[in-house]
């Protein structure tokens, strides 16, 4: 039998290969994958909780989740196809112009 | 015999009615210079070829109408001369309320005619003595301006208005002494005079602010009504407040030390301003105080004290400067020293002060006009070793020069003689060992006054010549010697015309009561005060018209020594004020630039490297960046988790 806590676990796991993918990579696109995974690691766990509660809230919010990460993709994309034309780079440590 | 102010009939204060008829032009007493200044000041080098005109014609229509408005009031019951004209509201706030009015009453237009009288003399003379001057223009603005805020100072009708006259006028002093601002020596003098000045302002001031504080007003009519209510402290802190103002403007002790560096200014400058008119604001304001310091006797003491020392303080200096306009300064300071003594004695000498004042504003004019006519024709030599014979080549300066110095000196029938010695015997009248001690003081000054004055005469216009081969003397234009003519008719004339049938006493009794007693001429004391002037003037021909007078000064006796550095006033000024002034703001510099201002920057040093350390975070990367979001959300995480259990 499958418990929430599957589930749960699961998302955690996801969550946190997301975050280190994000901490050790250079390339922009990986970050954004993993961003992503992220994101689907936290819907996971939204919709585990909804099934284990009962209600609809926890899947309502995971389609939030969803409009807002694919609107994100597109903004983010679209700042880093500009960046990689202007820097021939997809490397985050290369656009390190903002510092101190 | 009494002089105590018990047995005096006090000066009840007199009730003010409005200003009818003639006297309610009395504006333009003030208006008129006001208007000189203005159009000098304003109109530039276009008003240089006839500026002077208009600046002697000005206040020239101003003694006209003086004269008018002094014979409306004469026209006027004595109990009804006191006529106010108010001109506008100053200052309206809450319970405070100021207006600009006028006072015109016996007091004030003596004031008044002899402002504008003498004033316009020493205009007319100066007319010819800076003729050469490329900025007599500006001198004529400034003596304007001097005018207009001396009637200011003795018309105003509160204490208010006077204090803005009497900073107005220090103000005119300043400029004129510093009028040849490119000599240091003016520049300085000027500098110290407004200084001296300020401190008793700081007095005065302090005293129109008890007076709010306790009447709630500042009017003459308010204060002086309200003065016999008012508890014996309030009462002798306000005379001796008022005192302190007086001290400062008349060059007494113990803010002497200005008047003989004033003598830097032009001497038209010297005649007005530092001899007739504006050191003897002091006298005025006490005399105008009157019901304040007929009840505060220790104040009154404090105001004998001071006029006797520096009468005696005044005439030794005197003694021995050989700088013609400075031993004329010491002789103005002696002089002022006789009015502070007489205003100090009450009813018994209030009159009797005013007469002086008066007196002295004619004899002293003339002899400084007399001391500029000689400068004037010795290239502006004023060292008398320097001077000698000159009697033979400017006859006009050397008869009316000798008219002012036997008026000062006191020989019958010239003015001092009526006016000084009703001041002597009000001072032994006083009675008490005080009395005796003042009277003496008085007595003695007064053979010390001969002393100097006739040594002045010697040594100037009697004996061999003594100047350089370069130097041709001769006399003056008459521009300059027609007001000296007048001024010596003056000196003549003005002290029997107001003492004899006690003219001058009856006049003002309404404002300042009458004296207790009244002596005729030719007492033992005025016996005694003439046979001493002879001797003073004996003894100053032994030493300076039979003997040659050396060139170069002889080393002389200690007193001499003392008396040539002004008994040491400025050094005592120096040492107990400026140097431990200096110290003190030494002191303040190294405190602000090691104390404030190393803590101040201090501070600011270490926000500077905290925050140079700090932004070393901010190192472009974005995953150290994300690092620390993750760290900031595991915190608050951990913070909201601590918060629930």
């Amino acid at each position: 039998m499958v418990s929430p806590a599957h589930f749960v676990a699961l998302a955690v796991i996801l969550f946190v290969i997301g975050g280190v993918g994000v901490l050790v990579r250079r390339n922009a696109i990986v970050i954004f994958m993993s961003v992503e995974l992220m994101l689907n690691a936290v819907n996971l766990a939204f919709v585990a909780f909804s099934r284990m509660r009962g209600n609809l809230d926890g899947q309502v919010i995971a389609f939030f989740v969803m409009v807002v990460a694919a609107a994100e993709v597109v903004v983010g994309l679209a700042i880093l196809t500009s960046i990689f034309r202007a820097r021939r780079s997809a490397s985050v440590d290369d656009a390190n112009l903002l510092k101190y | 015999m009494t002089g105590s102010v018990a047995g005096a009939p006090s000066a009840a204060v007199m009730t003010t009615v409005a200003a009818v008829g003639v006297q309610r032009a009395a504006w333009l007493l003030l208006a008129l210079p006001v208007a000189g200044a203005v159009i000098l000041l304003l109109g530039g080098k276009r008003t240089n070829s006839w500026g002077h005109l208009v600046g002697v014609a000005l206040p020239v229509v101003s003694f006209v109408y003086a004269v008018i408005a002094f014979f409306a009031m004469l026209s006027y019951p004595a109990s009804q001369r006191s006529r106010d004209l108010h001109l506008y509201s100053w200052i309206t706030a809450g319970r405070f309320q100021v207006s600009i009015g006028m006072l015109l009453d016996p007091l004030s237009i003596c004031f008044v005619l002899l402002i504008t009288g003498v004033g316009s003399l020493i205009l007319i003379f100066a007319v010819g003595y800076m003729a050469e001057d490329p900025e007599r223009r500006r001198f004529f603005a400034y003596m304007n301006l001097f005018l207009a805020a001396m009637l200011l100072l003795v018309l105003a009708d509160n204490y208010l208005a006077l204090y803005a006259g009497w900073e107005g006028v220090g103000l005119a002093s300043y400029l004129l002494i510093g009028f040849w601002q490119y000599k240091p020596a003016a520049a300085t003098a000027a500098k110290k005079a407004f200084i001296a000045n300020r401190v008793g302002d700081a007095g005065l001031s302090l005293g129109i602010m008890l007076m709010f504080a306790t009447f709630g007003t500042v009017t003459f009519n308010g204060v002086f009504h309200a003065v016999g209510g008012a508890s014996h402290g309030v009462v002798t802190a306000l005379g001796l407040l008022l005192l302190l103002g007086a001290c400062g403007k008349s060059a007494q002790l113990p803010l002497q030390s200005w008047l003989l560096d004033a003598m830097e200014g032009p001497t038209p400058v010297s005649a007005l301003i530092h001899a007739a008119t504006m050191v003897t604001a002091g006298v005025y304001l006490i005399v105008r105080s009157n019901p304040i310091f007929n009840l505060s006797p220790d104040a009154k003491l404090a105001v004998t004290i001071v006029g006797a020392a520096t009468l005696l303080f005044g005439a030794i200096i005197g003694c021995a400067k050989d700088d013609i306009k400075k031993a004329l300064a010491g002789s103005t300071m002696s002089q002022i020293g006789y009015m502070m003594l007489a205003a100090g004695l009450g009813p018994a000498g209030y009159a009797f002060a005013i007469a002086h004042l008066l007196a002295h504003g004619f004899f002293k004019a003339g002899l400084f006009l007399g001391a500029g006519s000689v400068k004037h024709e010795m290239d502006d030599e004023v060292d008398m070793r320097r001077f000698g014979g000159l009697g033979r080549v400017m006859p006009i300066t050397f008869v009316t020069f000798g008219f002012g110095y036997l008026a000062i000196i006191g020989i019958p029938p010239w003015s001092g003689f009526f006016t000084k010695d009703p001041i002597i015997e009000a001072a032994f009248d006083k009675g008490g060992t005080s009395g005796a001690i003042l009277g003496t003081a008085a007595l003695i000054g007064a053979g010390i006054t001969a002393f100097y004055m006739t040594r002045i005469m010697f040594m100037t216009f009697a004996g061999e010549r003594r100047w350089d081969e370069k130097v041709h003397p001769h006399e003056a234009p008459p521009v300059m010697t027609s007001p000296m003519i007048v001024l010596a008719i003056g000196s003549l004339c003005a002290g029997g015309f107001l003492i004899i049938d006690n003219r001058l006493v009856n006049f003002l009794a309404p404002v300042v009561g009458v004296p207790p007693v009244s002596h005729g001429f030719l007492t033992p004391v005025s016996g005694g005060a003439l046979a001493l002037a002879i001797v003073g003037a004996a003894i100053a021909w032994a030493m300076y018209g039979r003997r040659e007078v050396p060139v170069t000064a002889p080393a002389g006796s200690p007193l001499t020594v003392a008396a040539r550095k002004e008994l040491y006033g400025n050094a005592i000024n120096e040492s107990v004020l400026m140097r431990p002034g200096q110290w003190l703001t030494r002191l303040s510099v190294y405190f602000d630039n090691r104390g404030i201002d190393g803590l101040v920057n201090s501070l600011a040093a270490a926000m500077g490297g905290t925050s140079g350390r700090v932004r070393r975070v901010e190192n472009g990367f974005v995953r150290s960046y994300a690092l620390l979001m993750f760290f900031g959300a595991l915190l608050l995480v951990g913070a909201l988790l601590l918060v629930r259990v």
